[in-house]
């Protein structure tokens, strides 16, 4: 006997929940309009009673096609569509692909510009460990946590919004430097705003640390072995709670991560519970960054001096013949990066995330593939879900931390 | 509305039923990219949506009255979006919020349906990339002025 | 309780493996395979070299037995008009050796075929699925490989440089109004016309 249930949330046809007459394995079709998937993931799970015996994820509901809308801007436009990408953290994805085009270019930013990346950087991972704190915590059934986490994250938003005019895809980085150096009182406010970091971390993991709920649904729940994790590809937050101790800021130091002093925390059972604390340690690890950045933050400009590159300032552009022919031509056909094949990986809040940039030596890129990391880490899901229960696939998904937009891209 | 002697309570059927609807929009958790995060802050401390009785973000369609549709709507997502709006029961709004829900935004392409309008109806756009959670506030608002004027009517599928 | 911190010291070092892939490595993988693989320059640290396409499951396991434990990537590149017309192209890491390692692919237009190497790590699986999606490159012996990132009767591989930017609106007359319009996928008994488009009109507008 074969009987068909329409499911609640969604389906495409009739054969959303299908209940075989024999056994008791069923198939059950999880989103990709559903709240615990973060996003339009839709996982298939065939489930035998509570336990999920095998789980299949189905991803590209948010294929936005950036990669191609890439190949038709210039170097300097491509910023603002790769932005949108990891839309948790714009500026990771900012600071690999301008690394990578100023790599072709053999260009050396000014200390300034450097170590301001770096801030902003270190602040953009942890408004996403925050983000990612608030919704996990809600999905796992407490509210004041997303509304604490929230409060902290506006902070980082307030300071974006600050300094480049966006609270969210802020484009800040440039080929070259950044957009604009940050403002007056600028450094005032972040350490307003870090003054308030400890505290508040502190608060939250009172609260959940050992809150038996809180460890009832996480401890041991969603284990993947270190082996496992790497034969899947796995990186990030989500590897170092298997105890693999790799971070590419450590391992391929880039943007001067090298002259910084912080640790990389790393757990080791690879549950669910580990992937929490290995976050919340790195808010402060990034906490730290963040304070090490401001205390050595040099004064100089914050753009290469290459007028082939950079934007002549405004008042040069009203009186002087070259510097608004130099404008014209960068603002209508960009500049031309020597023909070539790079490939730069940086950590970004979710794990490696690289950028294979390949120039033809024109005004615009031939082919800029993405490696995100949450494409990887969704693909080693039905690892953690095997033998899982069905209510810890809402934990498992929460603390794997994917986001879709540079899943699917 | 209009008291009279303090004991009688006058109005017509449909103006009571309009400020019922205004009064308490619950809207519907259809996140969908960069949007949805700044639809998310709308229930933070900060921006703080119960003030207009519209904080109850429902996971399920068929007890939403709201849907924000928050980001950009691929071509493989459209056939879920016109499932999850049919199974919202009448009257139902639609607020499209973010460049790319209103007309495709930055991404004319392949993929990315040029704005949701194409297979819904839609009440109120929220210009923005993404737009501030105070401007989805005004669009609520603003909704909320609608409903009550009679002008949005909570409206059906088209074709 | 969350005291219990394993302390570990992290990977560092990555430029001096890198310079050891291309000094001890690199030699020995064109030494063991001769010329299914070619080395090329390296201008920017990490090692490539260049793999025949019928070399490459072979080279895969050879790899994987030294030591290359993660797959991190696996791409497609178009060169068109260039022949061979594409590329893919796979980067390596072996943890915690921090060796990095980029394998290029040529592939032919005709034959768009490469083996898969999702045998040997899996998490290429669903990486050569959306090569396939989006370059339409087929991958022999892969276990499903079927649509990923586009809906299923997508007709099209979109990456690909002849592909048009906006897609089936491309082809639609040059009136701006009907090109932004969303097509459904072409169902069975839509209106002539639209013959040879991914997207019957849809309409009701
Ligand atoms: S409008 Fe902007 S922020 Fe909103 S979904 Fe589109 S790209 Fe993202």
């Amino acid at each position: 006997m074969r009987q068909v249930v329409r499911s609640g949330d969604y389906d495409l046809d009739l054969e959303e929940l299908v209940i075989e007459g024999e056994g008791d394995r069923m198939t059950l079709s999880v989103g990709p309009h559903h709240p615990s998937t973060h996003g339009v993931l839709r996982m298939v799970l065939e489930i035998e009673g509570e336990r999920i015996v095998k789980a299949t994820p189905e991803v590209g509901f948010l294929h936005t096609g950036i990669e191609k809308t890439a190949e038709n801007l210039t170097w300097q436009q491509a910023i603002t569509v790769i932005d949108r990408m990891d839309y948790l953290a714009p500026l990771s994805n900012n600071l690999g692909y301008v690394l990578a085009v100023e790599k072709l270019l053999g260009l050396e930013v000014p200390p300034r510009a450097r170590i301001l990346r770096l801030l902003f950087t270190e602040l953009q991972r942890m408004a996403s460990h925050l983000l990612w704190l608030g919704t996990t915590a809600l999905d796992i059934g407490s509210q004041s946590v997303l509304m604490y986490a929230f409060d902290l994250r506006e902070g980082i938003l307030d300071l974006f919004e600050e300094a480049s005019g966006a609270r969210m895809n802020p484009s800040y980085f440039r080929v070259g430097g950044i957009a604009q150096d940050i403002p007056e009182g600028f450094e005032d406010m972040c350490r307003r705003f870090l003054d308030r970091v400890p505290e508040r971390i502190r608060e939250i993991r009172n609260i959940l640390d050992e809150n038996p709920i809180w460890l009832d649904r996480l401890k041991g729940v969603g284990v993947i072995s270190a082996e496992d994790a790497i034969a899947w590809g796995v990186t990030g937050p989500n590897l170092r709670a298997c105890g693999v101790p790799y971070d590419v800021r450590k391992a391929f130091p880039y943007a001067g991560y090298d002259e910084f002093e912080f640790d990389v925390p790393v757990g080791e059972n690879g549950d669910c519970y580990d992937r929490y604390v290995v976050r919340m340690e790195e808010i402060m690890e990034s906490y730290r960054l963040c304070r090490q950045a401001l205390a050595r933050l040099p004064r100089g400009p914050v753009m290469v001096n290459d007028r082939k590159i950079a934007l002549p300032p405004k008042h040069e552009v009203r009186q002087s013949m070259e510097a608004l022919i130099h404008h014209f031509k960068l603002v209508s056909y960009g500049f031309d990066v020597p023909a070539g094949e790079v490939y730069q990986a940086l950590e970004s809040p979710r794990g490696e995330i690289g950028f294979y940039v390949v120039s033809n030596g024109k005004n615009k890129p031939w082919r800029v593939r993405v490696r995100g990391p949450a494409f990887y880490n969704v693909f080693a899901m039905p690892v953690m879900m095997q033998g899982a229960l069905l209510a810890d696939m809402v934990a498992i998904i929460a603390t794997v931390d994917p986001v879709f937009g540079e899943v699917d891209r | 509305m209009e008291m009279t002697n303090n004991q009688f309570f006058l109005t017509s059927v449909e103006k009571f039923v309009r400020w019922a609807q205004k009064s308490s929009i619950w809207p519907l958790t259809f996140g969908l990219a960069c949007c949805a995060i700044e639809m998310m802050n709308l229930v933070s401390p900060r921006y703080d949506m119960a003030q207009f009785g519209a904080e109850v973000f429902r996971s399920t369609p068929r007890q939403a009255d709201l849907m924000i549709v928050s980001g950009r709507l691929s071509n493989k997502m459209v056939p879920v979006i016109e499932q999850v709006y049919r199974q919202m029961p009448e009257p139902k709004w639609v607020i499209a919020m973010g460049a790319c829900a209103s007309s495709g935004g930055i991404f004319d392409n392949y993929a990315i349906v040029q704005g949701v309008d194409e297979v819904l109806p839609v009440d109120i756009y929220v210009p923005g990339c993404p737009p501030s959670p105070d401007a989805v506030l005004y669009a609520v608002l603003k909704l909320r002025e609608a409903i009550a004027s009679g002008q949005a009517h909570g409206g059906v599928m088209r074709a | 309780m969350s005291g219990v911190r394993r302390q570990r010291e992290p990977y560092t070092g990555g430029a001096e493996a890198m310079a050891y892939v291309r000094d001890e490595i690199v030699p020995a993988l064109v030494a063991a395979f001769g010329d299914g693989v070619v080395p090329l320059e390296t201008p920017f640290e990490m090692p490539q070299v260049q793999v025949a396409p019928g070399q490459l499951a072979a080279v895969a396991r050879w790899l994987k037995d030294r030591g290359f434990n993660m797959l991190v990537d696996v791409g497609g590149v178009d060169y068109l008009p260039r022949k061979p017309r594409f590329e893919v192209v796979y980067h390596l890491l072996a943890l915690p050796q921090l060796w990095r390692l980029r394998l290029r692919v040529p592939v032919e237009e005709d034959e768009a075929e490469v083996p898969t190497v999702s045998d040997v790590w899996p998490s290429a699986a669903a990486a050569e699925r959306e090569v396939w999606d989006l370059f339409g490159i087929r991958f022999a012996g892969h276990p499903n490989l079927t649509r990923i990132l586009m809906p299923d009767d997508w007709v099209g591989h979109p990456l690909r440089k002849d592909y048009p930017l906006q897609g089936p609106r491309a082809q639609l007359p040059a009136h701006a109004a009907e090109r932004n319009r969303y097509h459904a996928p072409k169902l069975p008994g839509d209106p002539p016309g639209t013959a040879g488009l991914p997207g019957g009109a849809k309409g009701g507008k």
